[in-house]
């Protein structure tokens, strides 16, 4: 691995548009990720994060607009290919399949980088940094929720990814290991310099890793900036975003 | 229905730009053959003998009333081998595989699992579609191979057993044998493994096109297996006219 691998990617995505069965999802998306920088995208359910991540890895082609990564395009051929990206999905998507250390090690054993004793070493030691030392022989129908999502984050780690998405991160995980998951991200960006693009509802995660913040709604971006630029951001929307009290209260449910 | 052909087409010609990398997938491919052998070859046993029976069954009085029994091995030799066993076998792989397929790659598909696999620089092409295309294609002719051995015995055990036919196994054994040569378990093998890529072909390209949770991988499933039928039944009629004309 040389130098320049080891560091981030930057990437941009210009006035991407996408609309499914006619209707319009993204609507003219506009932002740039600086290499190693901790971007978090937020809000509301619905807004179009999890299609615009999707755009971002280039998983789906915008019908307008286009992502470039260093520059590039990420759908001309072949350039998606010279870097190293990694996805953190929502439900883990791991393969069923297959053990949790076949999961974790695929990316090394499919592309040949490794005899299978490293790759053991390497599946065992990213176990262990999510909190899962011991089930490499377990199959992800055996595990909870939560555990497939920390595997999911060891397969992404296992590449050494220049660019990582999460999408939901900390979802379906208790606060504790919701915080590890947040410092694991942190430590990621400060280790390796990894680009990285979070997809989250959690206002704590958000505003504890990021660099910059970009809340969207209803398929635009009605927010970007530093933390603190972003919470002191007068568009009504953003603050009701931000500032909705989302305890649950006993007392408001009517009998 | 032109989109799904025109899909179908990209994806063989994907698989078959992907063939050299059949041997590093040879795991992948062995468990596929393994799973075809173990959900079939007793079904498919069991079901020829009783195609072969049947057709001793139906022809064998005929023949006997006009004093024509020693033309019944030939028969149904000939049926089996051309056309019996590579069309049933080819039903019976479509519903027991071809469902098994689509549904396998429908849920990777709805659970983001083929997703992963190309964040992952992994072709889900090379990795899932062609060690069971290869595995089928190889899979059908065998079982097809089986089949008709196994019709021909049930063919004989009817013909010897019924009072109307009452031929000997050396009599049937012996017609079989002046009626059937290479040429036609050759016919029969061409034919299924035309089957086995086309079940191959729609079962995947199905399983990687479900949209949709739990309601759409069962349609895609319904999909795979009627197609799939639809399309062997077309293609028989076509491969056999063009099998007599080469015969010629």
């Amino acid at each position: 691995m040389n130098a320049t691998a080891q560091q981030g990617v930057s990437l941009q995505a210009r006035d991407v548009c996408k609309s499914y069965a006619g209707q319009l999802v993204l609507k003219g998306i506009d932002f740039q990720v600086e290499r190693g920088e901790v971007f978090v995208l937020m809000g509301p359910s619905g807004s179009g994060k999890t299609v615009l991540l999707k755009h971002l890895i280039g998983l789906e082609v915008p019908d307008r607009g286009e992502i470039l990564i260093e520059g590039q395009p990420i759908h001309s051929p072949g350039v998606v290919d010279r870097y190293r990206l990694a996805m953190v999905f929502q439900s883990g998507a791991l393969l069923n399949s297959l053990s949790v250390a076949d999961n974790v090690g695929l990316y090394l054993s499919e592309h040949r980088l490794h005899p299978p004793e490293t790759i053991a070493q390497i599946v065992a030691e990213k176990l262990a940094l999510v909190g899962l030392k011991g089930i490499e022989n377990k199959l992800p129908s055996e595990l909870s929720g939560g555990m497939k999502k920390r595997v999911s984050i060891a397969r992404a780690l296992v590449i050494e990814p220049q660019l990582i998405l999460y999408d939901e991160p900390t979802s379906e995980l208790d606060p504790l290991i919701a915080v590890t998951i947040g410092a694991e991200i942190l430590r990621l960006n400060q280790r390796i310099h990894v680009t990285s693009i979070v997809v989250t509802h959690d206002r704590d995660l958000a505003f504890g890793i990021a660099d910059r913040i970009a809340l969207m709604h209803e398929g635009e971006l009605i927010a970007l900036g530093p933390p603190d630029q972003v919470k002191a951001d007068p568009h009504p929307l953003v603050q009701r975003f931000l500032q909705a009290d989302f305890r649950f209260n006993p007392e408001s449910i009517t009998p | 229905m032109f989109q799904n052909f025109g899909e179908m087409l990209m994806l063989l010609w994907r698989t078959a730009w992907a063939l050299p990398m059949t041997w590093r997938q040879r795991r992948k491919v062995f468990d596929q053959l393994f799973e075809i052998g173990n959900a079939s070859l007793l079904m498919a046993c069991l079901l020829s003998f009783f195609i072969g029976g049947v057709l001793a069954l139906q022809t064998g009085p005929v023949l006997a009333e006009r004093g024509l029994t020693n033309f019944i091995g030939q028969i149904v030799g000939l049926s089996m081998c051309r056309e019996l066993a590579p069309a049933m076998m080819a039903m019976l792989i479509a519903g027991r595989i071809g469902s098994s397929m689509a549904a396998e790659l429908g849920s990777m598909t709805v659970y983001q699992e083929i997703d992963a696999l190309r964040t992952m620089n992994i072709n889900p092409i090379q990795y899932l579609v062609l060690p069971r295309l290869v595995a089928i294609s190889f899979a059908l002719p065998v079982l097809v191979v089986f089949s008709i051995l196994v019709g021909w015995l049930g063919g004989a055990v009817v013909s010897v057993s019924n009072y109307q036919i009452a031929i000997s196994y050396e009599g049937y054994f012996n017609s079989l044998r002046d009626g059937i040569d290479l040429i036609d378990l050759v016919n029969g093998l061409f034919k299924s493994a035309a089957f086995a890529v086309v079940i191959g072909l729609v079962s995947c390209h199905q399983g990687l096109h479900t949209i949709g949770g739990p309601r759409g991988i069962g349609r895609s499933v319904t999909k795979a297996v009627a197609n799939s039928i639809i399309l062997i039944l077309i293609l028989d009629y076509f491969l056999t006219r063009l099998l007599m004309h080469l015969d010629r």
